[in-house]
């Protein structure tokens, strides 16, 4: 008999705004214990909460990007539970009325998964077990997250991979988070279930917490659900529990048993206000989401007549991709822009993260007019690439290095007279050519850009070579 | 006597005139605390070197002849669940006996800031939570007007400070009633602005939609100035406002020939003789200042004390849930996991009435409870609102008694703890609406204990109940006011 995974996803998402959600501790990671905390993040009596609406405006983008409704209004409720990491005795969470619902996930096969709803809350802080103690460090309480609730839409290991790796890029992509498993700035919860093919019932779901890596969550969902269906085979139940996965046995183990649904008593939060959200405010919201990466290449491909293998390397970093575009305004020929970046920058970098992080010493807006003064054929692109090697090396400006550098192009009967010389140099290269190896010319092409100090107009040497005729 | 009643006025002409220097006003002060406060009660901590820094700045001011801030040099007392950067805030509770906080209540803060006399902090019933200063976990309080009597609570603390001279003026917080009826029990003014019109930051929480902090004052004047003062928006409070119309001193002396005064029946029932008397003989001041009584029929209002317990122990059960002796207070010893630690702490430091109410509210939040409870309470609420909307269109202010009695005996006990919420019956509507109340002495009863009669006010009307309240100070003031032969007298 045949069975079917049943999953669905809770992902946490730290938000990387300037200061925590209700106090104006910074949000930084890394620091001292207990130093990055006020009397409001550690909840001391009589201090009250002070709504940061940077959070507001990301998730709505949240929202936004993963297609979900926005609520017209936004209240907070305190859930109430007692733990040593919950300074307050209750989180400030939205439970009544989330932000953001009924959104949806596309994966790359077409499936949507479909996601319940986005809420906002604070994070708590961080229990530490060491030497037989108990520490706690509040630097984290207070920092805002978003929980993203999917539909139990996903049926495979690899689908529930994707969905987490989709939504980690596109938190990324938007810029308000930087997702990091192992820093916990990302964390799921995944419930799993499995049903005999074709069952409309489902059967009773585990819920598996600490996942520090995405390499692990397809062999979690693998080895929980085999574990399932073995508990079934053998005609017993699945205990209602919540399960770690183990990296070294590679297996999941038991937490705790939920022998009853908790109750948290929410009610909604006397000391913060409800806000309205107006229409405006998503629209405004609306213009600061960067693109979606698909719909960038997409638009990449068709209005700047990128090939797709270049318009899917510069779309895939939000840095990058904001560079090329600000690189190529007003460019007509916006593929010398995308080689540019693709081969002269990217050369510099070593690894895929100093790629995404894309630091270069020349602005963007440097590296524009540079391309402009190609693009109306100025100069030569093996100048172009000169004066570019000097700009990092001395790293002046544009306007700099372009007075220093005669940019001037032979003219049409300098041009002329030096392409006569090729031929007459280079006289086997010019046969070929001409009994129809096109290859050949780009010997050609290299004598006069060499002779010419890279001083030639490309186009027309081509022009010229291409009318002679042998005699 | 009757053109100079303000304390604050008063004490400021004195520090102007250099008849006394604001060191010796202070010295005044706190001999009079350790004179009399042994027998009264009023203070759980003395605050001596404090003021008298402050008050030598003071001076320093008058010497060189700058003008005094609102309440610059004047001695006050604050409730002690108000915060105050490194003096004790217990909210005379054992779970936070040696609690200090790092940090200042914003009302303090202006205070501070202005250079006022912080004397000390005044006892009150623990965590706010009674009416009678004595579930305090340190001492008992006594009514100056009679020692055998309570001086009602919660701001019982501050109310006897301020009516036995032992403070200018108090600050008090009110959550159904606890500024409006100990001071309506030792005869001074108390008064509960609009909920979000002075930042509650720094205010230990009972209810928080409920909570307002307000002044406890011997005169509508003092009322007056320092509600002006504290009335600030505050980007610490999300819920405050500060003053949305202005200063409300300039129209305490207004005519007030036309005002329209509502009288609901509902308040009236079930009140003792005495105080009904009281009021009735109230009425008819206002009636020859030229006042119109209107009858109000207010059905609705009954359900306010039923809900105001909904409200304030779900709200109470939630905000005292912090304090489970990991970061700060009280600590159990005996434990053998989590659970017991939270569990063994709490029960060994809070008191009774704190259980009484965090238990209920835990109930009424539970499971389907949420709904049969939480919800209605949330829903008839916002009936009280409209009910109230609708009267102050048929009049400006509405009058009651502050409480149906007056000060009763230390250690009275009820028949059962219905009785005892019933003292709340007059000054929790207005908590429930969030509207601006305030109760000032209108005669005394036939043990001659003070009693008090409350003004209410729509949203953000504090100047037409102050206007009426002074107008009424001014015509009844030598009639009315029974002074204390304790404390400073200037």
């Amino acid at each position: 008999m045949s069975y079917e995974i049943v999953c669905g996803i809770e992902t946490h998402v730290e938000l990387s705004t300037n200061s925590k959600i209700f106090c104006s501790c910074p949000v930084s990671f890394g620091k001292a214990s207990n130093t990055n905390v006020c009397p409001i993040c550690l909840g001391l009596p009589g201090t009250l909460p002070h709504f940061n609406e940077k959070v507001l405006d990301y998730a709505i983008m949240a929202g936004l990007a993963t297609n979900c409704e926005i609520s017209d209004e936004l209240s907070f409720d305190r859930k109430n539970y007692f733990y040593p990491d919950l300074p307050k005795g209750f989180q400030i969470t939205q439970h009544h009325n989330p932000l953001c619902k009924n959104g949806y996930i596309e994966l790359s096969s077409g499936k949507k998964i479909r996601i319940n709803h986005i809420h906002i809350e604070e994070d708590a802080g961080k229990l530490i077990h060491k030497d037989g103690k108990t520490f706690i460090d509040y630097n984290r309480s207070g920092i805002p997250l978003i929980e993203i609730v999917s539909e139990p839409d996903i049926s495979s290991p690899d689908e529930a991979l994707e969905y987490v790796k989709k939504l980690q890029h596109l938190m990324q992509y938007l810029g308000i988070s930087d997702c990091k498993m192992q820093e916990g700035s990302l964390r799921c919860d995944i419930n799993v279930s499995v049903k005999k093919a074709g069952d409309k019932e489902l059967n009773t779901k585990t819920e598996i917490k600490n996942i520090n890596s995405t390499s692990f969550i397809a062999k979690a969902i693998e080895q929980e659900a085999a574990r399932q269906i073995e508990v079934l085979e053998n005609g017993k139940g699945v205990i209602s529990e919540t399960r770690r996965y183990n990296e070294l046995t590679q297996e999941t183990e038991s937490m705790r048993k939920k022998e009853k649904a908790s109750d948290y008593r929410y009610f909604k939060e006397p000391d913060l206000p409800t806000i309205k959200i107006s229409l405006q405010k998503v629209t405004s919201v609306k213009k600061l989401i960067p693109e979606n990466p698909d719909l960038k290449i997409n638009r990449y491909i068709d209005e700047f007549k990128l090939s797709k293998s270049q318009a899917a390397t510069l779309a895939k970093y939000k840095n990058v991709a904001d560079y090329f575009e600000t690189a190529c305004e007003n460019i007509k020929n916006k593929n010398f822009v995308a080689n540019f970046i693709t081969s002269q920058i990217f050369s510099m970098f070593n690894t895929e993260s100093e790629k995404q992080k894309f630091k270069v010493h020349i602005s963007a807006l440097d590296l524009n007019k540079l391309m402009k003064f190609l693009d109306n054929k100025e100069t030569s692109q093996h100048l172009a690439k000169t004066i570019f090697n000097q700009m990092i090396e001395t790293k002046k400006s544009f306007d700099e290095i372009i007075t220093t550098v005669n940019t001037s192009l032979l003219d049409e009967n300098a041009t002329e007279k030096l392409c006569l010389e090729a031929v007459e140099k280079n006289q086997k290269a010019f046969s070929d050519y001409k009994s129809g190896r096109e290859k050949a010319i780009d010997t050609l092409l290299s004598y006069v850009v060499k002779e010419s100090n890279g001083k030639v107009d490309i186009d027309l040497a081509k022009k010229f070579f291409s009318g002679y005729e042998i005699y | 006597m009757s053109e100079n009643i303000s304390k604050i006025k008063q004490i400021h002409k004195l520090l102007k005139t250099k008849q006394i220097s604001c060191k010796e006003l202070t010295s005044k002060y706190l001999d009079a605390i350790d004179k009399y406060n042994n027998t009264l009660g009023a203070y759980i901590k003395v605050t001596d070197e404090l003021a008298l820094n402050a008050a030598e700045k003071v001076d320093e001011k008058v010497k060189k002849g700058s003008e005094l801030l609102p309440l610059e040099g004047i001695p006050v007392t604050l409730k002690d669940n108000i915060s105050t950067n490194g003096i004790e805030t217990t909210c005379c509770s054992k779970m936070l006996e040696n609690y200090i906080p790092p940090f200042d209540a914003t009302c303090w803060d202006i205070i501070k800031s202005q250079n006022g006399i912080l004397l000390g902090k005044a006892n009150m019933d623990e965590f706010a939570m009674g009416c009678s200063c004595e579930t305090s976990r340190f001492c008992k309080t006594s009514n100056p007007h009679d020692l055998s009597r309570v001086p009602g609570g919660s701001s019982g603390g501050c109310s006897c400070a301020v009516s036995a001279n032992l403070a200018a003026y108090a600050l008090g917080s009110d959550t159904g009633g606890s500024i409006r009826q100990p001071a309506s029990f030792c005869g001074i003014v108390g008064f509960k602005p609009t909920y979000g019109s002075i930042s509650r930051y720094g205010l230990l929480a009972l209810a928080s939609s409920l909570d307002q902090i307000g002044p406890m004052a011997t005169s509508v004047e003092d009322a007056s100035i320092i509600y002006d003062a504290l009335s600030i928006k505050d980007e610490k409070d999300s819920t405050c406002f500060g003053n949305v119309n202005g200063p409300t001193q300039i129209h305490l002396n207004k005519d007030i020939n036309g005002m329209k005064i509502g009288l609901p029946k509902q308040y009236l029932e079930g009140i003792n003789k005495d105080v009904s008397d009281s009021i009735f003989k109230a009425i008819k001041v206002y009636e020859s200042l030229g006042a119109k009584i209107v009858p109000l029929d207010m059905p609705d209002i009954k359900y306010s004390l039923p809900i105001y317990y909904i409200l304030v122990c779900s709200e109470a059960f939630s905000n005292f849930a912090r304090l489970d002796g990991i970061r700060y207070g009280h600590r159990t010893n005996s434990y053998t996991n989590l659970e017991e630690f939270f569990s063994n702490s709490r029960e060994e430091a809070l008191g009774e009435d704190v259980k009484r109410r965090i238990l209920l509210g835990t109930y009424v939040l539970s499971g389907k409870n949420y709904e049969h409870y939480y919800k209605k309470a949330l829903k008839i609420r916002e009936t009280i609102f409209e009910t109230f909307e609708k009267a102050f269109k048929e009049c400006d202010i509405i009058l009651s008694s502050t409480v149906p009695q007056t000060a009763f005996l230390h250690n009275f006990k009820p028949e059962d703890q219905m009785e005892a919420y019933m003292t709340d019956i007059c000054t929790v509507p207005a908590n429930i609406a969030g509207i601006p109340a305030i109760s000032i002495p209108c005669g005394t009863d036939s043990n001659n204990l003070p009693i008090g009669m409350q003004l209410i006010g729509n949203s953000f009307c504090e100047s037409k109940i102050l206007n009426a309240a002074y107008k009424f100070e001014q015509a009844t003031f030598a009639k009315n006011h029974k002074s204390i032969n304790m404390g400073v007298n200037l």
